[in-house]
């Protein structure tokens, strides 16, 4: 990519895709951008059109190019584009807050106290500042259901592992580069593995079968071992004693 | 119930044409990894081309047939006998209550099809039948497993299927990340021979080389960013991988370029071993190439023939030439 790259970009992925690009980086208003900016895609119900995401800057089109030409979506696309500031765009509607028990350490999150040497803190105090941080669902991928959540603190701004951990299972909240991911099922992973929950982000068996949308936002509130033992006892819906309330604006 | 499986392969699915409208719950489509096969088996059966099959990679099973039951094999041909009497690949037949089917290995590609009639109907999960292992929706079948279906369906019939199961040439079009990578490599990687390695399932098959690795510049700080079935992904050695239709939905590894939907038949069936070579095509020869084959699978069911002809069946039996070029009656 050149240097004088000009944003939004729109670029072609494979035959049948088109990516919108708000930014080369993760940022509060490429993020806002690229969410809204997928909806509007959606809102327009654009014939030919097949299904619709947003990653972290970037909104995806894909489209069936033998009844909606490459031309005519592109030129659909620049005319949304030019529409409106979409870098200034609001969040989403209907989102959520989500409070998750979190046990932080110990043997079931064993990469905390490494996590904390790396962001420079002890470990008491990396519990406190992430339990306390609010962070929001910046998108949704690489698994199903699994969310990509931010920003955190720039003193969370550790690097991924170059060794990869052969397996975190299923609810795992693992921390690199200033965010959280929370994983809908068993995987390895170069993220540092620092706490560990009883939310299910995929629910293939119910018919509420993803728990989250793009714009939810989430705390990771620290329990301890004894109370998510119970919770997972006791709680069968998936939720891993998740508090969950509407964000009115 | 309609098949009892009573033996069968590690890696044996449910799969129709997937699911779409996941994408932005991180879920990717799956579904059959050669879908040419799924059109070809409906043909055979008089199925809709929608219906569910039984996905084998490289090992088959042994099925009893619980009712009367049309089946159809096709993709990738493997040994396959009913009650002990060798039955053609590419074909439908009829199975009797209490008929064994054998399906052995596959003598060449990688994915066979067993269709049944009307379809195999297990669960719809989200909108399709299709197993995606990687996210956990669906399981392998396993000894034990019935394969429900309505079991009706027209038998006798056969296709000559086109040879997509020995690897080749795979058109690609260049993608949002090919400028990644600078021109020597990009001309280096159109004039390579690659091999099917062994690292190969339904989420992505690994490609080796002689030679270098396929290096983007700053490949490791890239945004993880969507992918798309298809996609070319250099791993963090410059190893090429083709992503198939269990793939993640988006990735941080830089693709080179993706293989035409139209070529992914034959890029899922290349063997292992097998040899692969790359061309870039415009988008616009893309389109018509993709076009092409959508027009191709439409004519499928007007290419089926039947399996024996019987001299009943042959209006001008008379005009055959039945003895031309006998010389000798124990020749």
């Amino acid at each position: 990519m050149t240097t004088d790259t000009k944003f939004p970009l729109l670029r072609t992925v494979g035959l049948d895709g088109l990516l919108v690009t708000f930014a080369q980086t993760m940022s509060e208003p490429s993020n806002r951008a690229a969410l809204a900016f997928r909806g509007a895609v959606e809102e327009q119900q654009i014939d030919g059109v097949l299904e619709t995401s947003a990653s972290l800057a970037s909104a995806f089109i894909r489209f069936n190019p033998s009844s909606l030409s490459h031309h005519d979506i592109e030129e659909l696309l620049r005319a949304m584009l030019d529409s409106r500031d979409w870098y200034a765009a609001p969040l989403p509607a209907g989102r959520r807050f989500w409070k998750v028990p979190t046990v932080y350490g110990t043997d079931l999150a064993p990469q905390l106290e490494d996590a904390a040497l790396a962001a420079g803190l002890s470990t008491a105090d990396a519990i406190d500042r992430l339990s306390q941080s609010r962070v929001r669902v910046l998108t949704i991928g690489f698994a199903p259901g699994q969310p990509y959540l931010g920003p955190l603190g720039p003193e969370f701004n550790i690097p991924r592992l170059k060794e990869l951990t052969p397996m975190v299972p299923e609810g795992a909240l693992v921390l690199a580069i200033s965010q959280f991911v929370l994983f809908s099922g068993p995987t390895p992973t170069g993220w540092r593995h620092v706490g560990q929950t009883a939310f299910r982000c995929f629910r293939p068996d119910m018919e509420q079968s993803f728990a989250l949308n793009p714009g939810d936002e989430m705390q990771f509130i620290s329990v301890s071992r004894e109370e998510l033992e119970d919770i997972r006892r006791t709680c069968t819906d998936g939720s891993g004693g998740a508090s969950c309330k509407e964000i009115t604006a | 119930m309609t098949l009892i499986v009573h033996r069968i392969g590690p890696a044996c699915t449910v799969q129709d044409q997937g699911r779409t409208g996941y994408l932005d719950q991180g879920l990717s489509r799956s579904g059959a990894a050669d879908v040419m096969a799924l059109y070809e088996g409906a043909a055979l059966l008089g199925n809709a081309p929608d219906c569910a099959a039984l996905e084998m990679a490289g090992i088959g099973g042994e099925f009893e047939a619980t009712v009367p039951t049309a089946i159809a094999l096709t993709g990738a041909p493997m040994q396959a006998s009913i009650d002990g009497s060798p039955v053609l690949w590419n074909a439908s037949h009829q199975m009797e209550v209490g008929q064994r089917l054998v399906i052995g290995s596959v003598q060449q590609g990688s994915y066979g099809y067993l269709h049944l009639g009307g379809g195999v109907e297990t669960e719809m999960t989200l909108g399709s039948r299709a197993a995606h292992l990687t996210a956990r929706i669906g399981r392998a079948v396993r000894a034990g497993d019935r394969l429900p279906a309505p079991g009706a369906g027209t038998t006798g019939l056969k296709l000559r299927a086109d040879d997509r199961f020995s690897g080749g040439l795979l058109r690609v079009v260049a993608s949002f990340q090919t400028a990644l990578f600078d021109e020597g490599t990009l001309a280096r990687f159109t004039r390579t021979t690659f091999y099917r390695g062994a690292r190969a399932n339904r989420m992505g098959m690994q490609l080796d080389s002689e030679g270098d690795g396929f290096a983007a510049k700053g490949q490791l700080d890239i945004l993880s960013e969507v992918i798309t079935p298809g996609d070319i992904q250099m791993t963090g050695t410059g190893a090429p991988f083709i992503l198939l239709p269990e793939c993640q939905t988006t990735g941080g590894y830089p693709r080179i370029a993706t293989v035409l939907p139209c070529d992914l038949p034959r890029a899922a069936q290349t063997p292992a071993g097998g040899e692969v070579r790359f061309e870039f095509v415009s988008m616009e020869q893309a389109v018509t190439l993709q076009a092409a084959f959508d027009a191709e699978l439409a004519r499928i069911p007007g290419r089926v023939e039947p399996l024996v002809r019987d001299p009943h069946d042959i209006p001008d039996l008379l005009s055959y030439q039945l003895i031309s070029g006998m010389i000798s009656a124990t020749e």
